[in-house]
């Protein structure tokens, strides 16, 4: 398998603090990659660089081996497959659910063409699938921002899915779900591996035990320890950075 | 959903509104303006001037509420754009006294008292009504997209942006305030004659000017509702309310935030060019801080984000500047200032949010009944 998303010694400085310290990290096509670490481990600087967020001073994030997203505009990244789900749920607060859908699914981003665009037919059946998907059907006309917590979460997720990206990066997807939620969220992202590239960084271990698949263990900005969950449990360096000396 | 065609989406209350606004404004006001200047119902040409320039104020307050309301960007500069405008077309108009001044020259009594020989380059072609029109639309349009790249690409937001935009408007009433920009200094323009060959105190220039004023508030509401309940007017207020998100979602929100802010400006511009014919007088004062923050408070009071709100709070604050000024001529700017305040706390929404709230609580307790 070919590694769709490599960092490459990214090195990211904030006032003399180095956030990320020559993070290496390869993640492969179709693989359901979680990452854990402290906070400060600098996770979400990770996803920053990736989305085009924050620059790196030092080391290029790669996507498919040749295109340098250090060099793009976080809406040309996102246009070319990358999605990105925020630590604290965000969505378009004054729309309807079904508003945001729209302005998330895949296709033309310009402006002439927002100014005439209408959903067609196939596009209103994909929003209420996504909308099925998520689990936020008979609340379409709702407005966002009067959705609970993990309806918000959900509705995030579900505009990311609807960008169709290859690679989707998730921050802390599970927060504020009930175990009910939870399952069915890790349900949902075991039922994407394979098609779509994930990235899931969380705290919660029950939920990454569920999910499977390679664990990336964060701090001080790189990679402390990698292998399944069993396996980086078994860490010393990763006790030690969990539960200090 | 909020699609469909633009009419039938206002509803019914709406509807009857723009209809009634219509028939007074564009159909029984020229009509009265037919009877004697004796007749009871004549409206005064004090009365259609005076309305007219207030008609020029919605205008501005629309324009500010596209960006502020819609967008989320805080304007605190408008005023330049609304005197740009009217600078532009007053150069047309200075033109037009041709010999009539005081100096009998063919230059403004202004250039005149300069001494100067001959107009400066930028004055070129302004004796050409066309040209003044485009000036009004271009001028303002352009420093509106250079300012506008410049700040939107640098990601400068939220109270930062409302600073540097008073400090633009600042920057151009001093600029205008110098003899030599060539624009008569602190006096700015006055004393217009005619516009195309046609008297400018007449009674019917100042009908027309009315009527312009009243078909270009319509239009511009018309568009505005348009734009806002377009796709791209959904990703205006999803800048607004989480503007990362959107870029995460692949769109570029510089041109989005650019192309509104322009079209703002340049709709602020037009409302300038009509109000200098029907005050009779364009100043750098247009241009004080204080002016545009004003602008701010007539959108704030109206409900921003409503479009609709902005007119009526236009409307309002004017009005009872006019009385109060009148009668009270010193408690003006107290009366501005404790308005600002009690609206901010009291009402968030405005008196369109106000409305609402009556609204709601009255339903309610007539379910219970």
């Amino acid at each position: 398998m070919s590694a769709i998303l490599v960092l490459d010694d990214i090195t990211v400085s904030f006032d003399g603090f180095k956030a990320l310290n020559k993070l290496y990290l390869a993640i492969d096509e179709g693989e359901l990659r979680s990452i854990i670490g402290p906070n400060g481990a600098g996770k979400t600087t990770m996803m920053d660089v990736v989305t085009g967020k924050t620059r790196p001073d030092l080391g290029k994030p790669l996507f498919r081996q040749e295109i340098d997203l250090s060099r793009m505009r976080e809406a040309e990244i996102a246009q070319i497959g990358i999605g990105r789900k925020f630590q604290k749920p965000t969505v378009f607060e004054k729309l309807t659910v079904h508003e945001n859908f729209e302005l998330s699914l895949r296709g033309k981003r310009d402006i002439w063409h927002a100014l005439r665009a209408k959903l067609s037919g196939e596009q209103r059946d994909k929003v209420t699938e996504l909308v099925t998907t998520v689990g936020l059907r008979g609340q379409e006309n709702r407005i966002a921002g009067e959705l609970s917590h993990g309806q918000k979460q959900w509705l995030e997720i579900g505009m990311l899915l609807a960008q169709d990206p290859q690679v989707l990066l998730l921050d802390e997807p599970v927060a504020g779900m009930t175990d009910a939620e939870t399952e069915k969220t890790a349900e949902l992202f075991l039922s994407l591996k394979g098609k779509h590239t994930l990235v899931v960084v969380e705290h919660d271990m029950d939920f990454i035990a569920r999910l499977g698949g390679k664990v990336t263990v964060m701090a001080e900005g790189r990679v402390l320890a990698e292998g399944t969950l069993d396996e980086v449990k078994a860490d010393d360096r990763v006790v030690e950075v969990y539960l200090g000396r | 959903m909020r699609e469909g065609p633009l009419f039938k989406s206002l509803g019914r209350n709406g509807q009857i509104a723009l209809a009634l606004f219509s028939f007074l404004a564009l159909v029984l006001v020229p009509l009265l303006r037919l009877l004697p200047e004796s007749a009871a119902l004549y409206p005064s040409d004090y009365t259609v001037t005076w309305l007219g320039k207030i008609m020029c104020y919605m205008i501005l307050a629309l324009a500010l509420d596209l960006v502020w309301g819609l967008t989320g960007i805080l304007s605190l500069g408008h005023g330049a754009f609304f005197a740009l405008g009217g600078y532009m077309f007053g150069m047309y108009l200075m033109r037009s006294i041709g010999h009539d001044g005081v100096y009998k020259s063919d230059l403004p009594d202004f250039m005149v008292f300069l001494d100067w020989k001959e107009y400066p380059w930028f004055w070129n072609g302004t004796q050409h009504f066309l040209w003044a029109l485009l000036l009004v639309i271009l001028v303002p349009g352009l420093l509106a997209f250079v300012f506008g790249f410049f700040a939107f690409r640098s990601r400068i937001k939220g109270v930062y942006f409302s600073i540097i935009t008073q400090a633009l408007t600042y920057a151009a009433m001093l600029l205008f305030f110098r003899n030599e920009t060539g624009f008569g200094g602190n006096n700015g323009f006055t004393d217009f004659k005619r516009i195309l060959g046609f008297d400018i105190t007449s009674g019917a220039m100042r009908t027309t000017l009315f009527m312009l004023s009243a078909g270009l508030l319509l239009g511009s509401l018309l568009g505005s509702l348009w734009l806002a309940r377009s796709r791209f007017g959904r990703i205006l207020t999803a800048i607004r309310d989480a503007e990362s998100r959107l870029q995460f979602c692949g769109y570029d929100t510089l041109w989005y935030k650019l192309s509104i802010w322009t079209i703002s400006a340049v709709l602020a511009g037009i409302a300038g060019a009509l109000f200098v014919p029907q005050v009779g007088i364009i100043n750098p004062s247009e241009m004080s801080a204080a002016n545009s923050i004003e602008v701010a408070i007539w959108v704030a009071v109206g409900g921003r984000g409503t479009l609709i709100g902005p007119l009526l709070g236009a409307g309002v604050v004017n009005m009872g500047k006019s009385w109060l000024t009148a009668n009270f001529p010193n408690l003006w700017l107290y009366a501005l200032g404790g308005l600002f305040i009690l609206v901010t706390i009291f009402l968030p929404n405005g008196i369109v949010g106000l409305a609402s709230t009556l609204r709601k609580r009255l339903g309610n307790t007539g379910a219970h009944k």
